[in-house]
């Protein structure tokens, strides 16, 4: 089991928490525009690093806020945890490929 | 406001009352049922210093800032639930008394930005004490409740006890051996996390009091 920090309450169990996916995914400003295969792309497909991987979590049984993690899906080491709506800070992560 | 009217506990059909146990100061661990707390949920800006005399003038408490606190007058308590949210307690009190707590602090908030919900009627809060209090919520809760790690009296926490969501709120250090917990949880989990607690302590020995 992970254990994740979150921002507001401290290191916790990943239990208490819900995985929300990849982070920094923008809802298209016109969507009406988009043909279907640039839809799909921002509805369906989503990065699977071998690394660094940028995500949102949920801490659903504490604060209940949101907020984003860096994590590495090789060795699961989290290695930022940064508020929603921020860029994520300067990382150095390990490279696989 | 709302009306009055009878309010029943989650846990009434277990019969608890008929259930006490007559040498509680045997068992290691002592269960009982805190009936009906008045909860008043707040939402606001503790940088704010307006919401900060506003609770004050009307509770008699300022809300803690630092996460995982409890800041209590001895009559009413605020327990920290998020960075602006937190979860104003009062047990023992008459049936009214969360109405009259949510009116009073929306008087006292005034036009600020903040938020009171009547909460009262969705929490069970089930008291946990004794020299095994520890050892029983452990077992299905995730925290580390030492006092080295979990702060000791005064401090409460959000999480989960056997995949119900849970507030659990330290109400007596054990510094004796005998620490006390307040477990607050919702009204569908309450007969569940019961009946799991009564089984999960049945092996230090349990006794059913009245907190």
């Amino acid at each position: 089991m992970l254990q994740i920090t979150c921002p507001h309450c401290g290191a916790r169990a990943e239990s208490e928490f819900h995985n929300g996916g990849e982070a920094h995914i923008e809802r298209p400003k016109d969507p009406a525009a988009l043909t279907d295969a640039e839809w799909a792309e921002f509805v369906f497909l989503r990065d699977n690093p071998k690394g660094l991987l940028l995500e949102r979590w949920n801490h659903t049984q504490g604060c209940r806020r949101w907020f984003n993690v860096a994590r590495d899906t090789v060795t699961y080491e989290i290695l930022a945890v940064y508020p929603m709506g921020s860029q994520p800070p300067a990382l150095d992560p390990r490279r696989y490929v | 406001m709302i009306d009055s009217y009878l309010r029943q506990s989650a846990l009434d059909h277990l019969g608890l009352a008929g259930r006490t146990s007559e040498e509680p100061e045997k068992a290691a661990v002592r269960l009982g049922e805190k009936l009906l707390p008045a909860a008043v949920n707040l939402r606001g800006d503790v940088a704010d210093p307006a919401f900060v005399a506003a609770l004050r003038e009307a509770l008699g408490v300022e809300p803690p800032s630092a996460p995982n606190t409890v800041a209590t007058n001895g009559e009413v308590a605020l327990l920290w639930l998020g960075p602006d949210e937190w979860l104003a307690l009062q047990h023992g009190a008459a049936p009214e008394a969360e109405a009259q707590m949510a009116a009073k602090l929306r008087d006292a908030l005034g036009d600020l930005h903040a938020a009171t919900t009547e909460v009262g009627e969705q929490y069970v809060c089930i008291h946990l004490a004794g020299p095994k209090a520890r050892e029983v919520i452990e077992k299905g809760c995730p925290l580390d409740l030492h006092p080295r790690a979990f702060g000791g009296v005064g401090h409460c926490a959000q999480s989960h006890l056997s995949k119900a969501t849970i507030l659990l709120h330290q109400v007596s250090p054990g510094e004796d051996g005998e620490p006390a917990f307040d477990l607050y949880t919702r009204r569908s989990f309450a007969d569940y996390l019961w009946r799991w607690l009564e089984d999960a302590a049945g092996e230090y020995g349990v006794a059913i009091v009245a907190p």
